[in-house]
């Protein structure tokens, strides 16, 4: 089995915004909803930088580790998703997640934030592969088809990268030795506890 | 804890289901699950560590309820002319999903946040639905039928009371070929060169400018050529944000090169943020730096001096200028470091090759000619043209600007730069078998049919300017408008008198658009139409990328609602004016919609002068279908290919000849090493045989404009040689080639002199096919040009802007006297003269120019409407410099007020402190429209039609000033002052 993992390419990334549409077109994700989004450092300054995030997919999810109603599970491709049908909206994982990558759907009376979403990988949940319920909760599940997530498929300049962990570090490294200099794989230590030499 | 089953056996969706359909039974290949890695040829290596055991055959029998029937259909993205496929698939009449479009050799699966989006676009539920009428202050919907019959009764009466010229026809460069192409038809036969759209004010100077100097207005490269640069000079452009996929070949040419990536610009942008060497100028000084790149070059004796004694045109008159350069003075104008400029200079002059990258920094300004004619100049000194790596790679900026632009959708030419002149009318009258008696009773007289006409910048001037200052019949009574935004015009205050002036106003377009908001805004209450149009989703045709690689859009869903085709409406307005017959006489019409594959068949038949005779619809949607035999970096299929061998991608024109000749198109222009058949060219003679020059002791010289020695491979002619004609393959003994056919179609054309008959006027193909056979280029071989005589200045000299805060320069650097250009007056010059005497500068110190925004595109009605992009976009603003906002007590994220130099304009926005701009200079982006002078205009739109995001336009604060050749606006260099709201 695969362990699917992202790496952006900040010395790529051109804060284009591609993967921020292209999921909200995949799942229709609603306004207010973002399951990515790009960051950028040194905004305007020499040195700027832009990186995109959304959910890592951790290993030992610290959002899993904190949710007091069990609703995270990890599948055998390393993909970590959730049931909307368990998730009780009590924020704990935004707090926990090192990379805010859960979302609510509404700010309401006592502070109820409804059922959390974020990115899944375009892997879906609980519900059986491509069906309607799925879609609807979850969005597309692209993985059950034999593809990968969107927003790393239509990226402008290949800066995003989706895939089996081992594959997209070696893509990485070749890159970096090509052109000489490489801001490492951002977020890879705290997700997954690693980091790719070259 | 949930653990989810891991077989995924029964999973299928709609993916599955059109992997089906497209003959890919049993789920994805190895080597397509590889691509969708990320990087084909880089991953090979890691082919054993494949994930393939997550991947499942699919099955489908058991299709989930997203999945049955599903096609796949491949467009062409609207929002730029990168050229990005968008790949679709349609359930029941229904755009359910894009897919990355892995196959095309330009986008290779990617987008950016608007190609990422467009499937919005169709399914909008703010577009217009169905034609509106707005009389007596009230909007009501009316039927197609009705709208056509008091539209075109009005027109008619217009033209009845004030001749043809008083209509206005604004198209686009949203259309196909075949739309622009029959839109341009329409106003000559409603007899008008009143016929515009989105070039004038995007890469107008561009067209002009370059094509004075070496023969054809377009990029020379590809982006896939950028590649093999080493080192790439970006200036007066932000790609990252304007074109970002095109950065996909930018960057990986700068790894796999270790190039150098140059960005000049007086913004750091997010494409500086990837550059070796960021250059920040003074907006409006980009010819100073230029020539101050090149006083180092000379100095070194760094420039190329075989390439310019065999294949350059001037290069004397040229040093004169570039000598008084200094360093230290184009430090003073410009703000330019010499060490840096000695630096670039000699990057780009000794690691080769190198290529010029430039957008609407360079052109948009009144001295954008000048601007990118100096650029192909630097180009020329280096010996940077015609090489793969090197170039003037220009980006255009809407996905057909280049197409409507060659199909003639101008005010200066008929389709294919043929011209105004009476030839080219018996040109065009002999294609579309009609009688030039007829076009040219249809023009108010003969000397209006064969003079340029009013340029869209100035629509509201020839409108509201007393009337014999516009030289024409009448002024401007009506404005029918399909695909422009109205927003994108410089001096919004004053065309609000026009929109209040105008008897008529037509908006046909997927949105309402600014027209309308601006309109009721005017005080407008009646003779305003809106007819909705379909997007080009919903039409097919074909559209030109940057690169000149021609494309075929399929038809994705039927037109939504109520809308159009683009073409549909054009027969429409043909056929209640009376002259469809005539005007649709080869082309089949069925239900009112022109077939698109018969309009560009006819193009085909005409179109000898620019190369887009070879480039058949059967051809072109061969492309299509075998998009991924074509080469990344050459953009060529392998020549053994049945269906495109050897072709380059998209036939990229000049694509000679019949389509049967094979023509592969040529994917570099004026590339001597390859062979003519093989997409090989030469400089282009169209500015005389030899020029008499003035010497210093009174007498004078000829010197030929025909290359010297210099020619492509194969040619027959080992030297310079004239475009040729019937007398010329005479005088070569080649004119026994032609066929008895061809023969007889040159007679036909010229039957009193059929020896003066040429290679853009033979309709046969006959004497293009025997110069090609003998390796000649049809239009010759002559020299380039850095001495364009005939142009405003023939010898570019740095003019400042009519605002300038440098008032201290202007005295030796003024603007050109005024005069009357494309019918209207330009009095720059006074302009310019009163801001200096008034103290303009003292009360408005900040240098104001404007750009894109990677979310939005053009005005943006259409981007602003869509909610995955307003999300991200939603307020408007403008950069302000944290030295010059701490002045005026300015927080980042405040409300400002903008003020401009002309009409007490002013506007509210937010304010972004950043050190994006340097001190002394403010930014805005031009994609917002909907609010004016402080007012949101929201209630102007018909219910349910407004966009999501409205803001203050940039273009409400924008000022005078016109390029001389070409009329384009000045929306990078004017004046403004800032205060906190």
């Amino acid at each position: 089995m695969a362990r699917m993992k992202f790496l952006c390419d900040a010395d790529r990334c051109i804060e284009c915004n591609a993967c921020v549409t292209a999921c909200k077109n995949e799942h229709e994700v609603p306004w207010g909803i973002n399951r990515r989004r790009v960051v950028t450092i040194n905004d305007g300054k020499p040195g700027e930088r832009s990186v995109t995030m959304a959910c890592m997919h951790c290993t030992d999810a610290p959002c899993a580790a904190v949710c007091p109603v069990n609703c995270f599970y990890t599948t055998a491709d390393g993909v970590v998703l959730h049931s909307k049908d368990l998730c009780i909206g009590c924020g704990y994982c935004f707090y926990a997640c090192p990379f805010g990558a859960p979302q609510y759907p509404k700010i309401g009376n006592f502070g109820s934030r409804g059922k959390m979403d974020k990115c899944t990988y375009c892997a879906g949940g609980p519900e059986a592969d491509g069906s309607k319920e799925e879609y609807e909760k979850y969005g597309a599940n692209r993985l059950a088809e034999g593809k990968l997530p969107l927003c790393a498929e239509m990226c402008s300049t290949k800066s995003l990268l989706a895939g089996d962990g081992e594959v997209i570090a070696q893509i990485y490294k070749e890159r970096v030795m090509k052109r000489g200099y490489g801001s490492g794989a951002w977020g890879w230590k705290t997700a997954y506890r690693e980091t790719i030499e070259s | 804890m949930l653990i989810k089953r891991t077989e995924r056996s029964e999973a299928a969706s709609r993916g599955s289901v059109a992997a089906t359909l497209s003959g890919q039974v049993g789920g994805l290949d190895r080597r397509a699950f590889l691509r969708r890695s990320g990087l084909a040829g880089g991953a090979l290596a890691a082919l054993g560590t494949l994930p393939i055991g997550g991947v499942r055959k699919a099955d489908a029998a058991v299709a989930g309820p997203l999945s049955a029937g599903a096609t796949v259909r491949k467009n062409v993205c609207t929002h730029c002319a990168v050229g990005c496929t968008v790949t679709a698939e349609v359930l029941n009449g229904v755009w359910i999903g894009q897919e990355p479009s892995w196959d095309s050799p330009i986008n290779r699966g990617s987008h950016c946040a608007k190609g990422a989006s467009v499937r919005e676009l169709v399914h909008s539920e703010r577009r217009l639905r169905y034609p509106m009428k707005f009389s007596g202050g009230q909007w009501s919907r009316v039927s197609w039928d009705t709208a056509i019959d008091e539209i075109g009764d009005k027109l008619m009466q217009v033209r009845e009371k004030s001749g043809p010229d008083s209509v206005y026809w604004l198209g686009s460069a949203k259309m196909t070929n075949e739309g622009a192409y029959l839109f341009r038809k329409l106003g000559a036969f409603w007899g008008t060169n009143n016929t515009d759209h989105q070039a004038r004010i995007c890469h107008s100077t561009t067209v002009t400018g370059v094509a004075n100097t070496w023969g054809y207005g377009a990029m020379t490269n590809s982006f896939n050529d950028i590649r093999n640069s080493k080192t790439l000079i970006i200036w007066g452009g932000n790609p990252a944000e304007a074109h970002p996929v095109s950065l996909q070949h930018l960057l990986e040419g700068k790894e796999l090169n270790r190039a150098n990536f140059i960005v000049v610009d007086p913004r750091l942008t997010r494409t500086a943020a990837h550059a070796t060497e960021y250059v920040r100028l003074r907006p409006g000084t980009d010819i100073p730096v230029l020539y101050g790149m090149m006083w180092h070059v000379l100095k070194n004796g760094w420039e190329d001096r075989e390439f310019i004694r065999q294949r350059v045109y001037g290069f004397d008159d040229l040093r004169k200028e570039v000598e008084k350069w200094t360093p230290d003075e184009v430090e003073r104008v410009s703000g330019v470091p010499p060490a840096q400029l000695e630096r670039v200079a000699k990057m780009f002059a000794t690691e080769k090759p190198s290529t010029l990258i430039w957008c609407m920094g360079q052109t948009q300004h009144t001295v954008g000619t000048a601007n990118v004619r100096t650029s192909c100049i630097a180009l020329l000194l280096t010996g940077n043209v015609g090489k793969p790596g090197t170039g003037a790679n220009i980006f255009r900026g809407h996905d057909n600007v280049q197409g409507a632009t060659d199909v003639g959708l101008d005010i200066v030419t008929l389709p294919f730069y043929y011209g105004l002149a009476e030839g080219a009318w018996k040109h065009w009258a002999r294609v579309w078998e009609v009688d030039y008696d007829y076009l040219a009773s249809r023009f108010s007289d003969k000397k209006q049919m064969e003079t340029p006409g009013i340029p869209l910048t100035r629509w509201f001037d020839a409108t509201i300017l007393p009337r014999t200052d516009v030289a024409q019949q009448d002024n401007i009574k009506a404005v029918f408008v399909q695909g422009h935004a109205s927003n994108s015009i410089t001096r919004i205050p004053e065309s609000l008198k026009g929109l209040k002036a105008l008897e008529l106003l037509v908006v046909a377009d997927p949105h309402p658009t600014t027209w309308t908001s601006l309109s009721v805004e005017a005080g407008r209450k009646d003779g305003l139409y809106l007819l909705p149009i379909a997007t080009q989703f919903e039409c097919k045709g074909s559209r030109v990328a940057s690169n000149r690689s021609l494309q075929w859009g399929e038809q994705i869903v039927k037109p939504v609602f109520e809308c159009k085709d683009d073409l549909e409406l054009i027969y429409l307005m043909a056929k209640k004016f009376g002259f469809a017959d005539k005007m649709f006489k080869n082309i089949k019409v069925e239900n009112n919609l022109p077939e698109a594959e018969d309009v560009l068949r006819e193009m085909n038949r005409g179109s000898w002068s620019t190369g887009y005779c070879g480039q058949s619809p059967e051809r072109l949607k061969a492309h299509m279908k075998n998009q991924a035999k074509f080469d990344l970096v050459t953009m060529r299929a392998p020549k053994d290919d049945p269906e495109v061998g050897g072709d380059y991608y998209g036939l990229p024109w000049p694509c000679w000849g019949t389509p049967e000749i094979k023509h592969p198109g040529s994917a570099l222009l004026y590339n001597t090493n390859l062979h003519v058949m093989d997409g090989g060219g030469t400089f282009r003679p169209r500015f005389g045989l030899e020029r008499e020059e003035k010497l210093p002791d009174g007498t004078t010289r000829k010197v030929s404009l025909l290359a010297e020695g210099s020619y492509s491979k194969g040619s027959a002619i080992q030297d310079g040689y004239p475009e040729f004609t019937l007398a010329v393959l005479k005088k070569l003994g080649w004119d026994k080639e032609l066929t008895e056919a061809e023969m007889a179609t040159i007679t036909r054309v010229n039957p009193a002199n059929p020896d003066t008959v040429s290679w853009s006027l033979d309709l046969s193909g006959g004497i293009q096919r025997v110069a090609l056979m003998h390796g000649c280029v049809p239009y010759g071989n002559g020299k380039a040009r850095m001495n364009a005589f005939g142009l405003p200045d023939p010898i570019p000299v740095h003019r400042e802007p009519i605002y300038t805060p440098r008032v201290e320069l202007v005295a030796k650097y003024p603007t050109l006297p005024d005069a009357k250009q494309f019918r209207v007056p330009n009095i720059g010059f006074s302009v310019q003269k009163a801001a200096v005497d008034k103290g303009i500068a003292k009360q408005f110190p900040l240098i104001l120019s404007s750009g894109r925004l990677v979310e939005y595109e053009g005005g943006g009605e259409e981007t602003r409407t869509n909610p995955w992009l307003a999300e991200l976009q939603q307020d408007m603003f403008i950069e302000i410099n944290p030295s010059d906002a701490a002045d005026r007590g300015i927080k980042d994220g405040g409300w400002v007020w903008v003020s401009g130099a002309e009409n007490n304009s002013r506007a509210r926005m937010k304010a972004l402190v950043t050190e994006r701009v340097g001190k002394g200079v403010a930014w805005m982006p031009f994609h917002f429209g909907g609010w004016f002078g402080g007012n949101d205009l929201r209630k102007n739109y018909p219910a349910g039609t407004d966009p999501i995001v409205l803001g203050e336009s940039a273009n409400t604060i924008t000022t005078y000033g016109y390029d001389p050749a070409t009329g384009m606006q000045e929306p990078k260099v004017t004046l403004c002052q800032i205060v906190a709201a």
